[in-house]
């Protein structure tokens, strides 16, 4: 029997996510549905993973210069949402207190 | 690192993921989600940088570029105010967006950086495919997030612009798309022209499905493009054959995707339509609504406290208004003097109220509204008849009876809060206009509807002063 193409273990990955996502996202509480938006909007920042790997082309000519200018732009924009995204989550879920909760001042104030 | 390590500890950082996403099911277990996802993108990220081989300045360059990005992504994540949230997300999406062709490019141009090449130094033909997908993905996402964003901030009007041909149009632009990824694929990766024509058409293409779309139909965009940007990711996760961004494409892509859902299912509309748009206008309906002839009853805040303070029970009603006059803090105000005097108070948010899913949840949670007296539709919507008012701030069309009664509503179908099933109605809007959808709402004749016309917050700190 001829091998397995990796490409299929990949696809099987990819839909066996799908489905992860699928009944993780539904579990979710409809109260936190923005922040469900901020934080999978960090996570899919994980895509610094091939920027990192661009802008750490070995520089062999012209073609590898671009890929690292590409790349290392890309590394900026791609850390704004990552550090943006979990840092204003952060800040939301801290908002959420639940009722008879001592009305001392707020550890962080939204302001 | 040999690559095998590396691939088990994005693995890893796959699975912190997810559980970032399922601590999303209770706000107690959500903060400490939030740090698992930190904590698989730092994985990520170190992992990622002992791959590569650098040396010293390599690595102190890239440190600096994580710096200056991470630098204003903290700044900005610190001064957003909650009421900006749908065009913070929004701006977000487009940097995904931007960063997959950026990222899609630097693949094609130097594979071996990538460990992707074939035996010739170029790539394979399913790996362009992949990459044709995830470029187009990434600038629709790019260029539609733009939109949508400057819809939101009001720099572009929010109502829809549509024009003869456009759905022609996108599908032109999109087989286009299609003909190009077949045209790199051919050329085995040479045609760089071909890439960047695809990168262009797509951009075009991200404005143009996104500019018919309505202001009211913002809560599915936001979703939608949310659900692109996870999408691209997972593209680029085939290409790059990266275990980390497969899992993390395929859990946005359905977030997003469910999300989507559950928005056009608030408003009892199909997700073609809300694609299709055309539908809602500017948030500022036409002002002078003609009544014609029908009484309107007007009241005073002092009225409003009167009735708020000898009530038993009041469900507050939020609405994008709400957001825009920022009257969070001034209705938990009233909410708190409301409880001082005795009152039962809860709130009841419907699933499409303001612009993006969870905004008025966010809005009340930064007024220290506590979480458990904040209840969904289905939850809420049985108790209104034994609430002696219903204070409605800031919303109009999810409370409005036609979608129940009347089959030729525009709305008709639309899950709403049934308000007026209440003592009293009461509403804080500023004119008698009608809402996003254009449809009148019946209730404000009703005998039992007290109209408080002005801007909801000032509205709302009278009312709190006329109850001492």
């Amino acid at each position: 029997m001829e091998a397995i193409d990796p490409n299929i273990y990949r696809l099987a990955i990819f839909v066996l996510a799908i489905f992860v996502g699928y009944y993780v996202v539904w579990s979710v509480t409809p109260a936190l549905h923005t922040p469900l938006m901020s934080v999978t909007n960090a996570i899919s920042s994980v895509i610094i993973v091939g920027a990192l790997l661009a802008a750490g082309a070995a520089a062999t000519g012209l073609d590898s210069r671009f890929a690292q200018g590409t790349g290392l732009l890309a590394v900026v924009l791609a850390s704004i949402n990552i550090f943006g995204g979990f840092l204003v989550t952060q800040r939301m879920l801290a908002m959420y207190k639940k009722k008879e909760r001592p009305a001392a001042a707020p550890k962080e104030s939204g302001e | 690192m040999t690559p095998n390590f590396a691939a088990l500890f994005y693995l890893g950082s796959g699975i912190l993921f997810i559980l970032a996403l399922r601590g999303l099911s209770n706000p107690e277990t959500a903060r400490q989600g939030n740090y698992f996802g930190m904590a698989g993108m730092a994985i990520a990220i170190t992992t990622t940088l002992l791959l590569l081989d650098i040396g010293f300045t390599g690595f102190i360059v890239i440190a600096g570029a994580i710096a200056v990005g991470g630098t204003i992504g903290a700044v900005i994540a610190r001064r957003i105010a909650m009421t900006a949230m749908p065009q913070l997300v929004a701006g977000f999406h487009s940097l995904v967006g931007l960063c997959a062709v950026l990222v899609a490019a630097a693949a094609l141009y130097a594979p071996t950086a990538f460990g992707i090449a074939d035996e010739m130094g170029g790539l394979k033909a399913l790996s362009l495919i992949e990459l044709g997908i995830g470029t187009a993905i990434g600038a629709i996402t790019f260029s539609g997030s733009v939109i949508a964003f400057m819809k939101l901030q009001g720099i572009m009007s929010g109502a829809p612009l549509v024009f003869k041909g456009q759905h022609w149009l996108n599908l032109g632009l999109g087989i286009a798309c299609a003909v190009f990824i077949a045209f790199l694929v051919a050329s085995g990766g040479d045609a760089k022209a071909a890439f960047w024509i695809i990168a262009v058409l797509a951009l075009v293409l991200g404005v143009l499905l996104i500019v018919p779309i309505g202001g009211a139909d913002m809560p599915v965009v936001v979703s939608m493009l949310n659900s692109y940007s996870g999408w691209a990711a997972a593209a680029l996760g085939f290409t790059l054959e990266n275990t980390a961004l497969l899992v993390t494409g395929a859990l946005v892509g359905s977030s997003g995707a469910i999300l989507s859902y559950i928005m056009c299912k608030g408003m009892n509309r199909s997700f073609i339509s809300v694609i299709l748009g055309g539908f809602g206008g500017e948030s500022v309906a036409s002002a002078a609504a003609d009544t014609g002839g029908r009484i309107v009853k007007q009241g005073s805040a002092d009225d409003a406290a009167f009735i708020l303070k000898n009530a038993g029970k009041v469900i507050i009603v939020p609405g994008y208004g709400m957001a825009v006059a920022q009257a969070q803090h001034a209705l938990k105000e009233m909410g708190d003097a409301l409880k001082a005097e005795g009152v039962d108070v809860s709130y009841a948010i419907h699933p499409v109220a303001g612009r993006m899913p969870g905004h008025m949840n966010v809005l009340l949670a930064e007024a220290q509204v506590p979480y458990d007296e904040v209840f969904e539709l289905e939850d809420i919507n049985s108790s209104f008849s034994q609430a002696d008012v219903a204070f409605v701030i800031g919303a109009n069309d999810v409370t409005n009876p036609a979608a129940e009664d009347d089959p030729s509503s525009p709305i008709y179908g639309m899950p709403v809060l049934q308000v007026w099933k209440a003592g009293t109605v009461m509403f804080i809007k500023r004119s008698l206009g009608s809402g996003y959808a254009g449809v009148e709402n019946p209730l404000f004749f009703r005998d039992n509807t007290l109209m408080l016309l002005g801007d909801a917050k000032k509205m709302t700190e009278s009312i709190v002063k006329g109850m001492h």
